[in-house]
Parts: structure tokens; C-alpha cells; sequence
């Protein structure tokens, strides 16, 4: 088996890696291989065809691959080698990797690895949906690569579960195309979508949402859907006897969340976050394995690409300078989720130098104050109009002072 | 005077925007609240009078590596013009290769805007 080593391996070449990868380049590091799966760079950018990426990167509204030819353009600036068609098989603790490479494996050994595999969907099995198994049954996802990308529609009368924004896109995309959306569905109380998409893909169209309502059978005894049946839910999310109704369709959607893609993570001995399912990291992103970084959607499931892309030009910088061996990192504080608050990224804070923090809130309010206390004392406080726990919070801490190393906690006031 | 509540699409923010206007057109818009930026006030008026959108789309590609190629208008177009532009772009079949920012079309069903490509799509030999 050939033997390779490089000084940084990015794996997976989507907004994340592309990002981190330019940003270690352009932080000083020689010899940087980004490995793709796929056989282009771009990622799921390449199927998300509608506009509004890039408003904060780059104050335009741009489309997924635009946004992603950005970035490739800068990486081909840089001649940084790219390794497309490849999959990596396993990653070692050590940074050691076998990779498939069009029939060939080949053994890469690394001083340091970007993990920017991404996320996949949740699919009907993992919510458990009983009922028929008929062909018609999708992840919003596979129908958008199926429509975008391969000029195949999946039906003609659809039904949307999950009100995430991959599902609202859907349901204007399938409209236009031709097709009649019945519904959206959606289990909890509120969406879990971005509202600009419930006003520009659902309510321009007349699609409903119906909230607190979900699918609780599926009906195609003869191989393709014949039609869904839905309930309402009560507050712990059991279906409510008597609301159900059958919804005729050939089609179902679903769009019920994502789940990052850590299984080399995992086989790297990476520490797991039990909310996030990303690596547990520090403010370099890296993982609690020595030189190797997390960033974008393989670390937490971002809303919007811009700060995925922001997060990986962290995580490709990081990289760069423990290649360096100018890492810097010196006494840990823990940050932690407080009341109201489902999870906080980065877990920890090792180099306390232009920090900032992401977070989801647990529940949708109004006029709240976020709240960040370090020990005791109260360090920040903001006053948010609105917030939603489909909108990621992005808040700035400056620098840090790291000889005190009181928790960091962040609530919801 | 009407109350009405605006969902404003211009950013992903998606403001939440309280607007009170006339109820006789012209429209004359007499208070605004809830946006975060100027847009948001650009926005509610452009509702009350007319709705404008973006969208995107696809075009068939003949020897393309692809056998589709992204599309997006570059200017919003009325809201109920939607569907006609969609049946225009619907007859293109370009031909690869293809380059992001190509017009295929200029002006379609009438409206103020362009299509153009936003996926590179090399030509197969």
C-alpha cells in the first residue's frame, strides 16, 4: 500500500473544508490535501439552487453553487491539492487514514485533520413512522439532488413532515415545477424553519403549515403512496384520537433534522457532544485529540452556510498554526449551557483570544436577554427582539482573560 | 387604516414587522415597527403595493457534465408573474458549456430582470 504524508488533511470538500482549507493556506501552511467524496467540490451547495446564501460573507444573494464556485476559485488561486472521487475509509487517533481512491487505498498519514464531513438527514426510520413501505417516500434532501441535479420529479401530489428549511425550499421548488403541495407538517407548536422561508415558500403559494400535527401511518398496500395519515399531537407529542385524517398524495417528504456525520470522528477517539452529536471542541475548534479540528456541519448543524464558512476559516487558521507548532492553547474554562439554552459551541475555552460562541435556544420568546455569567459575575448581557431555536446566536466575547477559569455559562433570561 | 404584520424576506433574519397603513391606495404607510434594518420599511411598502420575488430554477443542458444547470433571476419580478417566467424559462435547453453569471434570457413574460446560469457546466467530448 502506498504511503503518503501531507501536513494537513481537510476531509470532505463542502463549504466547511473548502473554507479551511483556504484559511490554513493562506495562514502560512504548505502541503494541505483536501479529499472530496463526491466528483466535484461544492458539497450540498451544489443542490441548494435557491438564493440567499452569502448575505453575510458577501452582502449578496447568492445560489448555493455560487456560493461554492467562491471559494473553489480562491482554493484553485492557492493550488491547493484536491483529491476528488475519494472516500476515507478510517482515521486513526495517530492522524494515520486509509483513503479509496478509484480502486486504489492508499495509507495518508497527517500532522493535522479538518473534519468537514458535513451531516446527513434524518430518515423515516430513525422517527419511526409505521406503516406501509411503498416507494414515494423521500428525505427533502434526495428529492432536491433528484430535481436539481438529475432532472427527475419524484411525484406529482406531495406531502411535506418536518418544517425545516430544506422542506420549505422543497415545497416552493416542487410547486413550480409543477407539482401540488398539500401540506407541511410540522410536530411541534412552532416551525423550525427560518421565517422568511414560511413567508416566501408556503404562504406565497397558499401551502399550510399545520403545527403540532405529524404523520402517524402510512398508506401503499400496492408498492407506490397512496396517502398519509396525519394527527394532531398533544404538548408531550402523542397523537390526539379523533383529529386523524387521511391526506391522499404520492409523495412524502421528509425534513425532520440532521445528524452529523462522525463516524471517522468517533474511530478517532473524538469526544461526542450528546446534544450537538458534533466533537466537543475549543475555541480553535479543536477536539480533544491533539491536532485534529472539527468545523461546519459535522461539529453542529449551522442555519446558515455563511457561518459555517466563517467557523471553518477558525478551524483551517487553527490547523496552520499547530502545524506550526504555534498552538498556543494554555488553562481551560468550561462553557456551559444555562436555562434556556440547548447547547453552546465551543465546549471549552483554551486560547481565550477573539472568542465568539454559538447557540441554539431551547424554546421560541420574545424581548429575552441572553445572558453569559463566568462564575458569578454577569460578562455579557444582550437584549434579543426574537429567538427561535431554528436561528443559530452568534455572540462576541472579545479576549478573555485565561489566568481565571470560572465556568462560562449562557442563559436565556 | 389597516394593521397588518409583515414577514420581511430580504434577510434571514426575517423580521417580523408591524406596519398600519391607508386603506385607500395609494397605500400611505403611517407607522412601521419591529424591523432591524431600513430594508424592512422598503420591504412593507413594496408588499402593500405590489409583492416582488427572487427564484431559481433549472435549465436542460445538452453535452453538458451535467444534464441540468441551475438558473436564478438576477432582479426581483411581481409576485404573480412567478408562474409565467417559469414556463419561459421551462423551453431553454442551452448548450455546454456553460459558465455562472451567462444570460440565457433577457426580460421574460414581460418582467425587468434576468436569468442567468449559476453552475459551471463543462462540455462533454
Amino acid at each position: 500500500m502506498r504511503h503518503e504524508r501531507h501536513n494537513l488533511v481537510v476531509i470532505g470538500g463542502g463549504p466547511a473544508g473548502l473554507a479551511a482549507a483556504v484559511a490554513a493556506r493562506e495562514a502560512g501552511c504548505s502541503d494541505i490535501l483536501l479529499i472530496e467524496r463526491d466528483r466535484i467540490l461544492g458539497g450540498i451547495l451544489n443542490q441548494c439552487i435557491h438564493d440567499g446564501f452569502g448575505l453575510h460573507a458577501f452582502k449578496e444573494a447568492l445560489s448555493g453553487p455560487e456560493y461554492a464556485d467562491r471559494f473553489i476559485q480562491k482554493l484553485r488561486a492557492l493550488n491547493i491539492p484536491v483529491m476528488e472521487k475519494t472516500i476515507v475509509l478510517n482515521l486513526s487517533k495517530d492522524k494515520v487514514m486509509r483513503i479509496s481512491h478509484e480502486g486504489e487505498i492508499k495509507e495518508i498519514e497527517a500532522k493535522a485533520v479538518v473534519l468537514a464531513m458535513g451531516c446527513r438527514e434524518r430518515t423515516r426510520g430513525a422517527i419511526s413512522i409505521p406503516g406501509h413501505r411503498p416507494a414515494g417516500v423521500y428525505t427533502a434532501g434526495t428529492v432536491q439532488n433528484l430535481v436539481n441535479l438529475e432532472n427527475i420529479m419524484p411525484g406529482k401530489t406531495v406531502c411535506i413532515l418536518g418544517s425545516g428549511d430544506i422542506g420549505l425550499i422543497m415545497a416552493r421548488r416542487l410547486t413550480l415545477e409543477g407539482a401540488k403541495v398539500e401540506a407541511v407538517f410540522e410536530v411541534l407548536p412552532y416551525s423550525s424553519g427560518l421565517q422568511r422561508n414560511i413567508r416566501q415558500c408556503l404562504d406565497d403559494y397558499g401551502i399550510p403549515l399545520c403545527l403540532s400535527t405529524t404523520v402517524i401511518d402510512i398508506n401503499g398496500p400496492n408498492g407506490r403512496l397512496e396517502g398519509v395519515t396525519v394527527a394532531q399531537v398533544d404538548e408531550k407529542r402523542r397523537p390526539i384520537s379523533g383529529t386523524e385524517r387521511n391526506v391522499p398524495c404520492d409523495t412524502l417528504l421528509l425534513s425532520v433534522g440532521l445528524i452529523p456525520e462522525n463516524e471517522l470522528s468517533r474511530e478517532a477517539e473524538v469526544s461526542i457532544d450528546m446534544i450537538t452529536q458534533g466533537a466537543v471542541v475549543d475555541d480553535s475548534c479543536m477536539t480533544n485529540i491533539p491536532g485534529i479540528f472539527a468545523c461546519g456541519n459535522v461539529l453542529h448543524v449551522h442555519d446558515l452556510v455563511d457561518f459555517v464558512s466563517m467557523e471553518a476559516t477558525k478551524a483551517g487558521t487553527s490547523a496552520a498554526k499547530y502545524v506550526a507548532g504555534r498552538d498556543g492553547a494554555s488553562d481551560c474554562i468550561q462553557v456551559k449551557p444555562g436555562r434556556g439554552v440547548r447547547y453552546v459551541v465551543p465546549q471549552k475555552i483554551t486560547h481565550g483570544k477573539n472568542v465568539s460562541i454559538a447557540f441554539r435556544v431551547a424554546a421560541p420568546s420574545c424581548e429575552s436577554v441572553i445572558q453569559i455569567k463566568r462564575g458569578t459575575e454577569i460578562i455579557k448581557e444582550e437584549k434579543y427582539s426574537r429567538l427561535h431555536p431554528a436561528e443559530m446566536v452568534w455572540v462576541d466575547l472579545g479576549d478573555l482573560d485565561m489566568s481565571n477559569t470560572d465556568d462560562l455559562e449562557v442563559s436565556v433570561k | 387604516m389597516i394593521e397588518k404584520e409583515f414577514t420581511c424576506v430580504v434577510c434571514p433574519n426575517g423580521c417580523s414587522i408591524k406596519a398600519e397603513y391607508a386603506e385607500e391606495k395609494p397605500h400611505k404607510l403611517v407607522s412601521v415597527s419591529g424591523n432591524r434594518c431600513p430594508r424592512g420599511e422598503t420591504w412593507v411598502k413594496q408588499e402593500i403595493e405590489a409583492p416582488m420575488r427572487t427564484f431559481s430554477s433549472s435549465v436542460l443542458v445538452r453535452n453538458g457534465d451535467f444534464i441540468e444547470a441551475s438558473v436564478r433571476i438576477t432582479d426581483p419580478i411581481p409576485l404573480v408573474k412567478i408562474f409565467d417566467v417559469m414556463a419561459e424559462i421551462r423551453k431553454i435547453t442551452a448548450e455546454a458549456p456553460l459558465q455562472i453569471g451567462q444570460v440565457l434570457m433577457e426580460n421574460p413574460a414581460g418582467t425587468k430582470t434576468k436569468v442567468i446560469v449559476t453552475r459551471n457546466v463543462a462540455k462533454i467530448q
